[in-house]
């Protein structure tokens, strides 16, 4: 293959590019290795002077981040497993079941994505705690419960399966459920697992709504928990960079695996409309 | 906890720790919930304000049947727990502020003893920076804390809000001249004009001589020890807060046992806040954390008066002056800190920062005033 | 969304020929059930909390109303004028404005220009970089935003460091009220611009060939080809890219909160951390939901701007 000068250039400023863009990430691994002290000295090492795993040890014993992580999990799945089920009916419905009020309830439901999430937070809270989910699992679930995002997703596939198909199926004397079930659901396949893999990472990732609705340290998720860890130990930055990898791993390994699918989340989110 | 669990069978106690920074919130946000525990502890600053919110059990009821009594603490420490001549909280841990310093370096300078008035502590820190040279400081105050201005203030005789907590006293002259003093020290540059979340580790920079002295609390014991190489155990001490003329007051904190309303367990809670002010158990958790008991019979304890670092906190125990006990202090105290930063940045005046203070507080209490005048009317109390 | 979106207009009789189901036959008693889940959580606790957030931002809601709910006044659009007396808001809208206007743009050039160079013909390993520049975008912005409160420390972190070594002189990023808004910036178009380099990438795959080969037949330069005929063809692809990440940075939060709590000087203190702090550290609750509204009516505003200018520009074109 023939390297001409500005190719050459091109790819070697792509790779420049590309390390950049790793280095923090890199630096926090290398740092949550180093011995304690070791990274607040001038000039910044780059490299452990020896590894040391002492960091990791202390998370998972003295601070309990075991119990932050299997919340993150518990939300994530139960997240992802509750939007799965609910878009996927919506969408199909709003692609492909003639009900009363179908057009102008979507219209509705995009208005929402209109909305910055900040403005119902705080009646949100308010809400729940009338209802005393306010500190519990299921008060954090709440807004991972459906998505208009993943309606908008599952509609736009569900849109393209072929009307004879749901028709002729109908005519056997097939059930709308049973249609749903035996014919839509296994077409939606690749989409659903796109969702999964949106909602998973969205709901592990999230911020401020655990944040704010969560006061007990047993059920921090890994993000509340690692803010909090800041408070009580800024100046450890070994220890905070342990807990930083302990967050990003998980999310960067399924990344890294499941790749396709994200990323075809991300180009249906932009398709026209 | 667990000598607690053997000496009553049958109680179990599940303890939940929260970082302070975050407390105010979590705790706010659990009262709120619904979700707040049955026993808590509660800094005293906030007592207030738990109290008016109804967060709190009164404790009159509990405290008649038993020794516990204002006698038995720091009367100005009791004190801070009484809102409305309702006591709500039993003082378990004292926490005032005062100067944690090295010896070696203030010796160097030429001092054998931190000085006890404000113009003696300034001479020390310029003495103290100029022995250092470049890049080296007196005193690390960080700029977002609002202890020390307000510490200040109360050593100069500043009431901080005037009209029975409805109005902002930072432009009256008390005030004004604790805060000139406050900024002139940033002013000369003996205290580096950084906030505590840019400091990468202020052990590391004590240790390594960047400044001489913080202003800080009793927790600090532990830390000092933990956290400073063993070269320099020998080398650093505390002392008394130094006044306008002379020793002066410093703020009266700690946290309080306080039971949460909505406990289902009220007496089993009360049992376990009559343990942990039992003196023994003060001071064990002297031993344990550093943090110093409220009870003065636990100071009769050798340990705490034979070590000079705890006698200094002794003294400074016995001037100690509360902070305003108005629910919105927390907020005002916030605001004390923002100006004083601003003004220390240049970004504004000391004038115009008080002003601004004055100006702020004053919106903040609108709505305490307009309960009062209600309250004043007739009207259903609030 | 864009209002591009539609839904084919239900035709009297579909594309298989067969006649329309009856709107209140078993398919529509289906559909209506299987929307139902949807639906209803999302009218309960999005829609509900919106409407209700309206109507607290009427009212003086705080802690005392928390203890004493006959406490609360109503004051109409009090805390609108409250929020517009103050400096810390008109401080916090023209920090946002800046992370709007300033920030994104920023972020969508970096994506495109990264996007121009991973799509071009002669790059090698075009799914590694794509997946490389994508990481930030996945990882939590929690933890990434502590590791960057320590990179730009001034003594001890890396970006100093690295600085050092072309002769630029220690700056204190978070510490200095000059510097720290930019420096959260950086960390925001480092976390995002692989989002929209994928869109970008996309976009170009579907700009056809015929054009840029007829451009090159015409005697048009690289520069050229990309501003008569990619740009024009991206025109799409740019607005949905603008307007969404103008609206994500109106909405920066993590950032500043982990970072520098809105400091140095509220030099970063954006208007989602001032409601923050308004409604749940000081639970002034009715006026944090004026100006969660405040914010909801800038973007609206924003957004249609946007809009309306690439109309122009489109019929200019």
């Amino acid at each position: 293959m023939k390297l001409r000068p500005g190719a050459l250039i091109l790819n070697a400023v792509l790779i420049g590019g590309a390390f950049l863009t790793v280095a923090p990430l890199l630096w926090m691994l290398s740092a949550s290795l180093m011995p304690t002290g070791q990274a607040n000295t001038s000039p910044p090492p780059l490299l452990p002077s020896r590894v040391t795993f002492e960091h990791y040890v202390e998370l998972f014993t003295h601070l309990n981040l075991a119990q932050s992580f299997a919340n993150s999990l518990l939300v994530s799945v139960v997240g992802t497993l509750a939007t799965l089920v609910t878009s996927s009916m919506a969408g199909y419905a709003f692609a492909k079941l003639r009900f009363p009020g179908r057009e102008a309830l979507f219209r509705l439901l995009l208005t929402a994505m209109l909305v910055p999430a900040q403005v119902g937070m705080l009646p949100l809270f308010l809400m729940l705690k009338k209802l005393g989910l306010v500190n519990t699992y299921g008060g954090v679930l709440i807004p991972w419960l459906a998505s208009v995002f993943g309606i908008f997703l599952v509609r736009q596939v569900a849109q393209a399966i072929p009307e004879d198909l749901l028709n002729s199926a109908r005519l056997d004397g097939a059930g709308e459920w049973r249609i749903y079930r035996s014919i839509v659901l296994p077409n939606l396949g690749p989409v659903l697992a796109t969702l999964a893999v949106f909602v998973f990472m969205s709901s592990w990732n999230d911020f401020l709504w655990p944040l704010v609705i969560l006061s007990d340290d047993r059920r921090y998720t890994l993000p509340v928990a690692l803010a909090s860890l800041v408070g009580e130990h800024v100046q450890d930055t070994e220890l905070m960079m342990a807990g930083a990898v302990v967050t990003v791993l998980p999310v960067l390994a399924l990344f890294v695996v499941l790749q396709r699918w994200y990323i075809r989340g991300v180009m249906a989110g932009s398709v026209k409309g | 906890m667990r000598d607690f669990e053997r000496e009553h069978p049958g109680i179990r106690v599940q303890v939940q720790q929260i970082p302070w920074t975050a407390a105010h919130e979590k705790l706010l946000t659990a009262h709120v919930g619904g979700s707040l525990p049955d026993v808590g502890q509660l800094g005293n600053s906030w007592i207030s304000e738990f109290g008016t919110l109804k967060a709190l059990v009164p404790l009159d009821p509990w405290l008649a049947h038993g020794a516990l009594g204002r006698d038995a603490y720091f009367g100005g420490i009791w004190d801070t727990n009484v809102l409305d001549g309702v006591t709500y909280g039993v003082p378990w841990y004292v926490d005032t502020r005062l100067l944690f310093y090295r010896k070696d370096m203030l010796a160097r300078a030429g001092y054998s003893s931190m000085p006890t008035d404000w113009r003696g502590w300034k001479a020390c820190l310029r003495a103290i920076k100029e022995h250092g040279g470049p890049g080296r400081y007196g005193i690390f105050l960080p700029t977002n804390e609002w202890m020390t201005p307000v510490v200040l203030g109360l050593q100069a005789g500043s009431p901080l809000l005037a009209d029975g907590g409805t109005r902002g006293a930072f432009q009256e002259p008390e005030f004004r001249r604790a805060f000139e003093f406050y900024l002139g020290i940033f002013r000369d540059k003996l205290a580096p004009a950084i906030g505590f979340n840019e400091i990468a580790n202020k052990y590391q920079e004590l240790s390594r001589g960047t400044f001489a002295m913080m202003v800080t609390g009793p927790w600090e014991l532990g830390e000092f020890t933990r956290r400073l190489p063993d070269s320099l155990q020998t080398q650093w001490s505390t002392a008394v807060m130094p006044g306008p003329n002379g020793p002066g007051a410093s703020f009266a904190g700690g946290s309080s046992l306080v039971m949460f309303h909505g406990t289902r367990h009220p007496a089993e809670a009360w049992e376990l806040v009559k343990f942990l002010s039992r003196p023994e158990q003060q001071v064990r958790f002297w031993r344990l954390t550093g943090d110093l008991p409220a009870r003065r019979e636990a100071w009769a304890d050798t340990v705490l008066t034979a070590d000079e670092r705890t006698r200094a906190f002794g003294d400074q125990l016995t001037h100690t002056v509360p902070c305003p006990m108005v629910p919105e202090w927390e907020e005002i105290a916030t605001r004390v800190y923002e100006q004083a930063d601003r003004a220390i940045r240049g970004a504004t005046s000391a004038d115009s920062a008080l002003a601004t203070l004055d100006r702020l507080v004053d919106k903040m209490l609108e709505k305490r005033r307009w309960l009062a005048s209600r309250r004043a009317a007739g009207a259903k109390k609030s | 969304m864009s209002a591009g979106v539609g839904v084919a207009p239900a035709a009297a009789v579909d594309a298989g020929g067969a006649k329309r189901a009856p709107l209140a036959g078993p398919q529509a008693r289906a559909g209506l059930a299987l929307a139902l889940p949807s639906v209803a959580l999302i009218l309960v606790f999005f829609f509900g909390p919106v409407l209700y957030g309206a109507w607290l931002s009427l009212t003086d809601f705080d802690i005392y109303a928390l203890a004493d709910p006959s406490s609360v006044r109503f004051i109409g659009l009090g805390n609108y004028a409250h929020a517009f007396a103050e400096t810390d808001f008109w401080n916090a809208l023209r920090i946002t404005l800046v992370y709007a206007f300033v920030g994104a743009p920023i972020s969508v050039a970096v994506s495109l220009a990264a996007a121009l160079l991973v799509d071009a013909k002669t790059t090698r390993w075009k799914p590694f970089f794509r997946a490389v520049y994508f990481a930030p975008v996945v990882t939590t912005l929690v933890a990434v935003a502590i590791v960057w409160r320590y990179l730009y420390q001034p003594q001890y972190g890396l970006v100093n460091a690295f600085l050092a070594k072309f002769g630029i002189p220690r700056v204190d990023w978070l510490g200095d009220p000059h510097w720290a808004l930019p420096a959260i910036l950086v960390l925001a178009v480092w976390k995002n611009f692989g989002y929209n380099l994928l869109i970008f990438v996309a976009g170009l795959q579907n700009v056809p060939r015929e054009l840029h080969e007829a451009a090159e037949l015409d005697g048009a330069r690289a520069w050229q080809k990309f501003w008569n005929v990619t740009l024009p063809e991206l025109a799409p692809v740019f607005l949905f890219v603008s307007v969404t990440t103008v609206i994500n940075y109106f909405q920066l939060f993590a950032e500043p909160y982990v970072m520098t709590q809105g400091g140095p000087l509220k030099s970063t203190n954006s208007l989602v951390l001032l409601m923050y702090e308004q409604g749940f550290r000081w639970w002034r609750l009715g006026y944090a939901a004026a100006l969660a509204f405040i914010l909801f009516a800038v973007i609206l505003v924003a957004t249609a701007a946007q809009m309306w200018l690439q109309q122009r520009r489109e019929r200019a074109a």
